[in-house]
């Protein structure tokens, strides 16, 4: 990728600046920007700050809030020290706002829904990219009309055909974690298969057709051969995957509501609703932050760890 | 062989096919249906009543503020979100020094595109959460906390946020606070995304418009955007739908989903009171059948207008 800026220090982060001692150096040498471009320069890192305060400070401030104790919550609101660090606020969410069922939950069902998104999605798209039979274009546009289609729109009858499934299979009714785990793959395969099949197509065929005379078998070839190739493709769909479903919470919302008597099997975004609803009756403020917190900082870690990919993954998502 | 690539392409799309024709494709083709009928939802009793259920969509107060608001999204999230996202990316990666390299980014952008990027990896549920926080109606807000503080707003009288159906410029207030998130989350992601594109524009290109003498305002203006075209216009697909998918927000931070009296009203959160709340289905259904078919027309209007020759580098 060539870039217009791409010499060292000026795209580049913080952990590729050039040697100090050598920058000034060089802008001697070269007689300086004019006074136009030094106001310029100082303008940008000026609105850039300011933006990155408007979206730092909030977060920090819900995280330092799930710090406080109630009584400071309210009484010095604004303030990002707090007194005494209230890790208990923590174990309160995670027990008594039932943060942590809550999390484990979710954790349970996205391991099973995202692989079988990953796996189900690149089988289908494969298959439509790479070989041709009668209904290929049908069910190519079947899976892309789903991309158009609103939500709201299959919510009633989604709930019903659920709920009828659970009276013949009681595993697969309502607030039941393999039923939430084939609705999110059912949901997120229009996506996948757009996405992955334009990517198989793009894939080179001599090394599919050399495979074939090979001798090995069309599901060996995809297994061994292009879906290794394909991973690349299989990364920035697995990141936009994981964070969609992650995010999920109008399906849940929909399809979990545990009756009185049943365990809770709900994931983490019903959780902070629930939690934000109960706060108001029980003005447990300091515990609501550190839901928050505890629902936010674990992406926003992996996120920092693996920004690169992360950013990639989900630009690519949108030009494809 | 032949034989083989039947039995192969079958066994591999049995799985995917089925459990997307069952979970996505049969609640909607029923969702069609019901749309005829005047089903409550919770009894076996149902009717088939032909068109009524559409021809009441268009006397109904509550779709009329409803399909006003969608639009009111629709223009203004791309609109900011954009704009924002696109002013941001000049800034960042033009800001910098200018030398014989041409002109630079800013020192840091790499840092600076790692924090802009925060609010698309939080859920829309922290977010909503958050802002509620951020939102809230007395001192204990982030944002009346603050304004109290330097004074600028009195103590007595703070903003109510959520709770405001007042217009302004002609539109409830509590949806120019709604956008204001949207924009607030949205506006990194399109940054990172504005940002490798005009960082895929080869050097050359800048080079010569340098030699030619242009500034760096005009090389913007004249060079990047329009080879960011492509990229603009994806943006403002993605974000019509982002737009038409509110109702997170509105669901979790206005009061009574859609208030207040109706203030932040929009087809999914009609959809959710008439369906869920007011017990009928038939009609829900045919709101949504609806909102499907402005979704698509509007899909399709924006494919046409965006479509243009794609320049090759």
């Amino acid at each position: 990728m060539s870039t217009v800026t791409h010499t060292p220090g000026g795209l580049a982060g913080p952990d590729q600046a050039p040697p100090p001692g050598r920058t000034p150096a060089r802008r001697a040498a070269l007689g300086g920007g004019s006074a136009g471009a030094r106001f310029f320069n100082g303008f940008s890192h000026l609105f850039l700050a300011v933006w990155a305060i408007m979206v730092v400070y909030p977060l920090l401030w819900v995280v330092m809030s799930a710090l406080k104790t109630d009584a400071e919550v309210i009484r010095k609101p604004l303030s990002l020290i707090p007194e005494r660090l209230q890790w208990d606020n923590f174990a309160r969410a995670w027990t008594e706002g039932h943060i942590g069922s809550f999390f484990l939950n979710t954790v349970l069902v996205l391991t099973g829904s995202v692989f079988l998104t990953m796996l189900l999605g690149s089988m289908a798209a494969y298959v439509l990219a790479r070989y041709d039979f009668p209904g290929n274009r049908l069910i190519y546009y079947m899976f892309l009309s789903g991309l158009t289609l609103p939500i709201y729109l299959a919510a009633v009858p989604l709930f019903k055909g659920v709920y009828n499934m659970g009276v013949v299979l009681p595993f697969l009714g309502p607030n039941k974690h393999l039923m939430l785990i084939l609705v999110y793959v059912a949901w997120s395969l229009a996506f996948t298969v757009f996405f992955m099949h334009s990517f198989f197509r793009t894939l080179p065929t001599a090394i599919a057709e050399a495979g074939m005379v090979d001798g090995a078998s069309h599901s060996r070839l995809f297994f061994s051969v292009m879906l290794p190739m394909a991973k690349p493709g299989l990364i920035s769909i697995g990141i936009f995957n994981v964070l969609g479903q992650w995010n999920q919470w109008y399906l849940p919302t929909l399809l979990m509501q545990s009756v009185a008597g049943e365990p809770k099997n709900q994931v983490i975004s019903q959780g902070l609703i629930e939690l934000s609803v109960n706060q108001g009756y029980r003005s447990d403020w300091s515990g609501l932050f550190a839901g928050v917190t505890m629902a936010m900082l674990p992406v926003l870690i992996v996120y920092i760890v693996f920004q690169r990919q992360v950013q990639s993954g989900l630009t690519a998502g949108v030009s494809k | 062989m032949r034989h083989g690539v039947a039995r192969f392409v079958t066994g591999f799309l049995a799985l995917p096919v089925g459990l997307y024709l069952f979970y996505v494709v049969w609640p909607f083709l029923q969702a069609a249906g019901y749309s005829l009928t005047d089903w409550g939802g919770y009894s076996d009793r149902q009717q088939f009543v032909g068109l009524e259920n559409y021809i009441r969509l268009f006397s109904d107060e509550l779709i009329r503020k409803a399909f006003w608001h969608n639009v009111f999204f629709l223009v203004t999230v791309p609109l900011f979100t954009i704009a924002l996202a696109l002013f941001l990316a000049f800034l960042l990666n033009v800001g910098g020094r200018e030398d014989r390299a041409g002109i630079r980014g800013v020192f840091g952008s790499g840092l600076y595109k790692v924090i802009f990027f925060f609010p698309q990896v939080l859920s829309l549920v922290v977010i909503a959460v958050m802002w509620q926080q951020i939102y809230r109606a007395d001192g204990q807000g982030l944002i009346n906390g603050v304004l109290m503080k330097i004074g600028l707003i009195d103590g007595d009288d703070p903003i109510t946020f959520m709770y405001d159906p007042e217009p302004f410029l002609g539109v409830p207030a509590v949806l120019w606070w709604l956008l204001l998130i949207a924009v607030w989350s949205g506006a990194g992601f399109y940054m990172v995304l504005f940002s490798a594109a005009m960082q895929s524009i080869p050097k050359d290109v800048y080079e010569a418009a340098i030699l030619d003498g242009a500034g760096r305002f005009h090389t913007f203006f004249r060079i990047t955007l329009p080879l960011l075209r492509d990229t603009v216009s994806v943006a403002w697909v993605y974000l019509g739908f982002i737009a038409l998918d509110m109702f997170a927000l509105v669901y979790i931070m206005t009061p009574s989903q859609g208030g207040p009296n109706h203030a932040s009203e929009i087809f999914a959160s009609v959809i959710n009171f008439n369906a869920f709340q007011k017990g009928q289905f038939g009609y829900a259904c045919a709101i949504a059948v609806a909102l499907a078919i402005f979704t698509i027309l509007l899909a399709a209007l924006q494919l046409r207008i965006t479509r243009r020759e794609r320049i090759e580098y």
